[in-house]
């Protein structure tokens, strides 16, 4: 089975991922996630039947801390802000998201 | 020429005072002013000064190169990407704090693949790095820029940071040694993520004896990264010059389609370990063609989450920044995770990382180590990775089934081709938490080989 990517369809990803993309660079796009998903396809073969899945390697579950503040390590309101494009008194400056 | 010593050599002269700090410093320093420019290694030259306290650390303010993925206190971190072109971390990152307090001085941060998305280097937005041993070749990746500036002696040793192959791979290719650290052994926090369940920071060095040193002080547990174990950290460097005798070594992935080229002179190098007492046997495991399958869908889909983070709103620049690779795999993730596909991609590909787990650990019954090529082939020419969406993945096959296993694992030079100079590498894999295992046997082979281009100036 081969996988077919719609430009359409990498529009509406690329949107998903908040990532603007012309039309030229969405061809191309298609044509690479149609290259991987063929490569990885063969993975439907092995018979998975009865296999627990592994979210991670480590084996250690619920690693819990007490919620105390850590002062030592806190940013000051000047360090949290200093990569800021734009800050205005003290906030960050996001962009406007609802319509005037 | 100081800056050609090994991290051991350079303690051992600096503690007989047979050399001063200053002297190796300028060596460096103008290694790099001679050399930078054209193999693009340091992206930030670190213009801050050795501290007194570094200098009485153990690793008494020796230069170390880092690669620009490790977030830096006021010292700019890309990771290669012009996404964080302005970024100045406000903190260290745990691996960084530690190699600080260690006495390690940053020299520089080293070129990557953008975000550590690839094996080559060449997707970085600052330009490709070019291998030191043959500057028509790339020095593979993501580390390509810790790999090539031990290579070049830039540095005295490197830190990398390895999801599948980003380490070794390198290493490989540059034709020096690259130790992957089992996951949870050294710590991630603040290190810029990629895949989370399978990032694992670690040293890229001249001698796997100095691999085995950088390991004593960047590994052990940290509160700040709930993945990190608990196990006790041990001295390293214990596991140097030791005998292997009555050792038992499986080799994998000698039969595979594709390794014709190295096949010969790869089994011809496996026979040492038999010289030096250790039984070698060739053996099936399952195969790696899969890993790739299991390992794209799992960072793919680990990366659309990890870089929703960057906004521009907090640092950095906005998300029309990312480059097509990171686009591509930021995209293609958040396919596999959505609505519909997360069963058939996703869930399907844990489900094969348990059956990868299960087929280690039944080798393992039988084997000490595992070893195979680090990489298919030698180092690729320049430009090679554009052709193909799925180029690092490929390269990077039989590297992937210890990646999402979790596994340690080391690259050491096996052999160099007088042509060309470029080098092959050999990787050793052991179970979780047996760095011991690969440093003893990595050791052994490269003290009783050649290979090694600073043991047999």
């Amino acid at each position: 089975m081969s996988n077919k990517i719609t430009t359409q369809q990498v529009q509406h990803i690329a949107q998903l991922a908040n990532i603007p993309v012309d039309d030229s660079e969405a061809k191309k796009l298609a044509t690479g996630f149609e290259e991987t998903l063929d490569t990885i396809k063969d993975l439907r073969a092995v018979d998975t039947e009865g296999i627990e899945p592994t979210h991670q390697v480590t084996g250690m579950e619920n690693v819990l801390r007490e919620d105390i503040v850590d002062d030592s390590r806190t940013f000051t309101q000047a360090e949290a802000l200093a990569n800021a494009k734009e800050t205005y008194q003290g906030f960050f400056v996001v962009p406007r998201i609802i319509k005037k | 020429m100081l800056n050609t010593l090994t991290l051991k050599q350079a303690l051992d002269k600096l503690e007989k005072k047979e050399i001063t700090l200053g002297d190796l410093n300028s060596d460096v320093k103008s290694a790099i002013e001679k050399l930078n420019k054209d193999l693009n290694v340091y992206l930030t030259i670190n213009e801050k000064k050795i501290t007194q306290a570094e200098m009485s650390a153990p690793l008494a303010g020796l230069p170390i190169a880092v690669k620009d993925n490790y977030c830096t206190k006021d010292l700019k971190t890309t990771a290669s990407s012009t996404v964080l072109d302005n970024f100045i971390p406000q903190y260290d990152s745990t691996v960084i704090a530690k190699l600080k307090k260690a006495g390690g001085h940053i020299v520089g941060k080293t070129n990557l693949d953008a975000w550590a998305h690839g094996s080559s280097t060449e997707t970085s937005q600052y330009g490709r790095t070019l291998n030191p041993r043959n500057t028509d070749y790339l020095p593979g990746g993501s580390s390509g820029g810790s790999a090539a500036a031990v290579a070049a002696d830039l540095c005295l040793a490197s830190l990398g940071t390895e999801t599948a192959g980003s380490i070794r791979q390198p290493s490989s290719w540059c034709g020096v040694v690259g130790l992957k650290p089992t996951y949870g052994r050294c710590s991630r926090y603040g290190v810029v993520a990629m895949a989370s369940s399978t990032d694992s920071p670690g040293p890229i060095a001249k001698t796997v004896e100095d691999s085995a040193i950088l390991l004593n002080y960047i590994a052990g547990h940290d509160k700040y990264d709930g993945t990190t174990s608990t196990q006790k950290v041990e001295d390293y460097t214990k596991y140097l010059d030791q005998n292997i005798t009555g050792m038992k070594i499986g080799v994998l992935y000698t039969d595979i389609e594709g390794l014709e080229e190295i096949k010969e002179i790869f089994i011809d190098q496996v026979k040492v370990f038999e010289k030096l007492g250790a039984t070698v046997e060739f053996i099936k495991a399952m195969d790696p063609h899969h890993a790739i399958g299991v390992y794209t869908i799992i960072q793919r889909g680990e990366v659309s989450s990890n870089l929703g983070r960057f906004d521009g709103i907090r640092y950095g620049n906005d998300r029309s920044f990312f480059g097509h690779e990171a686009k591509n795999r930021i995209m293609l993730g958040t396919y596999t995770l959505s609505k519909g596909y997360a069963h058939q991609y996703y869930n399907t590909a844990q489900k094969v990382r348990t059956l990868f787990i299960e087929d280690y650990k039944k080798l393992f019954k039988d084997y000490d180590v595992l070893v195979s090529p680090t990489s298919p082939g030698y180092a690729k020419k320049i430009g090679i990775s554009e052709s193909s969406a799925m180029f690092g993945e490929l390269e990077d096959m039989l590297l992937e089934p210890s990646s999402i296993a979790g596994l340690p694992g080391i690259s050491v030079p096996c052999y160099r081709d007088p042509k060309t100079n470029l080098y092959l590498g050999m990787n050793l894999v052991a179970p979780m938490f047996r760095e011991d295992l690969v440093i003893k046997v990595g050791d052994a082979f490269e003290k009783n080989t050649k290979w090694n281009s600073w043991r047999n100036k």
